[in-house]
């Protein structure tokens, strides 16, 4: 394997899935409230079904995909 | 922690020669009794390189005989879950790069019992105090069987991988790390805390889950099947933490042990992602090779989950 970079994203949309969101802080959700980021790595609903927005909390695999 | 008690002539040899540590010779071990007595003798061996024990010798993890022992039981292991997996109904292989879709198809088409739908729904309190006792096997060392696999993978998984050890370890905040909260978890409910505590209740199903962690994480030839149940485990939580975070409250056991899984909903939706594509995903394109360990890690997981939920249910007498 050669010794190039690779691609590391600060935001990532997953197939199906939620928004990775690497070295945040502060999150505003769609209400306007502002969430305190405790991890590095976080993980944003997209599916508009989770129940701890704007967490993704796994819902989106039980939304049958259109 | 203490040895645990024996379960037959196999483990009742190991206790005693850990015992003793490096003072005996040889001598052949006996014959486990059943796999109940197989599985404690390997548990206790893979707990040397662990936390040990305070009346095992220090000198017992590397002794030659003990090596042997371990060795012929991991061996043993083996070839079981292998022949589960060999018999379960799989389609040919994937390419390196659909690995992450395959994970989601084998996941999503496991039909195993639920503990957690009935932790929601119906278990009595000593039903959640019993899989309490039972994962406490795991989750007080929580991450450190995947912990040894990091150098053994390629760099992009070697990276992801440790993304989600640092949240596992709390992002290196002591109070964070997940053995810990569930830790306090246990106190908050009644139960005993400390490391290995319950080990002497362990169905022999929860210690063969947690040998196969333990013999993923440490053999370097099984880096694919560590990652493939670790993509599995990861898969299959986030939405059943949910469900035992509800079932606790209805139950009354508000507290730690609730926050616990509150925390494993939004950190393993994260750990999904990079279980599954991240570091699986990207280990079966540097080494295809790993391709179908991946996914016999992956089955391991669910298959030995599955097991424990089986022997639980039929010890409530719950039909499911």
């Amino acid at each position: 394997m050669s010794e190039a970079d690779f691609d590391h994203p600060d935001i990532v949309l997953e197939p199906h899935g939620p928004m990775l969101v690497r070295g945040a802080s502060t999150i505003r959700d769609a209400e306007g409230t502002l969430h305190r980021v405790e991890r590095p790595v976080v993980a944003l609903c997209r599916c508009d079904k989770s129940s701890r927005k704007p967490w993704c909390d796994g819902t989106h695999k039980v939304i049958p995909r259109r | 922690m203490r040895m645990p008690k024996a379960r037959g002539p196999l483990s009742e040899w190991v206790v005693a020669r850990l015992a003793e540590g490096d003072t005996y010779l040889g001598g052949s071990a006996p014959l486990p009794a059943d796999q109940d007595d197989e599985a404690i003798a390997l548990w206790t061996l893979h707990e040397l390189s662990y936390r040990g024990f305070e009346d095992a010798s220090d000198d017992a993890e590397r002794n030659p005989v003990v090596v042997v022992v371990r060795h012929d039981l991991e061996s043993s292991l083996e070839r079981r879950l292998r022949g589960r997996w060999d018999h379960a109904d799989r389609p040919n292989l994937p390419a390196a790069a659909d690995v992450p879709a395959e994970l989601e198809e084998l996941v999503a088409s496991d039909d195993g019992p639920s503990l957690a739908d009935h932790v929601r729904r119906s278990a009595d309190v000593d039903q959640v105090l019993e899989l309490l006792r039972q994962r406490s096997v795991y989750q007080l060392k929580e991450a450190d069987p995947t912990a040894w696999v990091v150098p053994h993978l390629p760099t992009r998984a070697k990276a992801a991988l440790m993304e989600l050890q640092f949240d596992e370890y709390g992002n290196g905040n002591p109070n964070l790390l997940h053995a810990h909260l569930f830790a306090k978890g246990l106190e908050s409910v009644g139960l005993r805390s400390e490391y290995g505590g319950y080990v002497d209740d362990a169905l022999p199903e929860t210690l063969e889950l947690n040998n196969a962690l333990s013999m993923f994480g440490m053999q370097r030839r099984l880096r694919g099947a560590a990652m493939g149940h670790l993509a599995a485990f990861e898969m299959t939580s986030s939405l059943p933490a949910r469900k035992i975070a509800q079932g606790l409250g209805r139950l009354g056991l508000d507290g730690d042990m609730v926050g616990y899984y509150d925390e494993h909903v939004e950190a393993d939706a994260v750990h999904e992602q990079l279980a599954a594509r991240d570091i699986c995903g990207t280990l079966a394109e540097d080494e295809p090779d790993q391709v179908a360990e991946i996914l016999f890690g992956a089955f391991t997981c669910l298959d030995l989950e599955s097991r424990v939920a089986t022997a639980l249910f039929r010890a409530w007498g719950v039909e499911r």
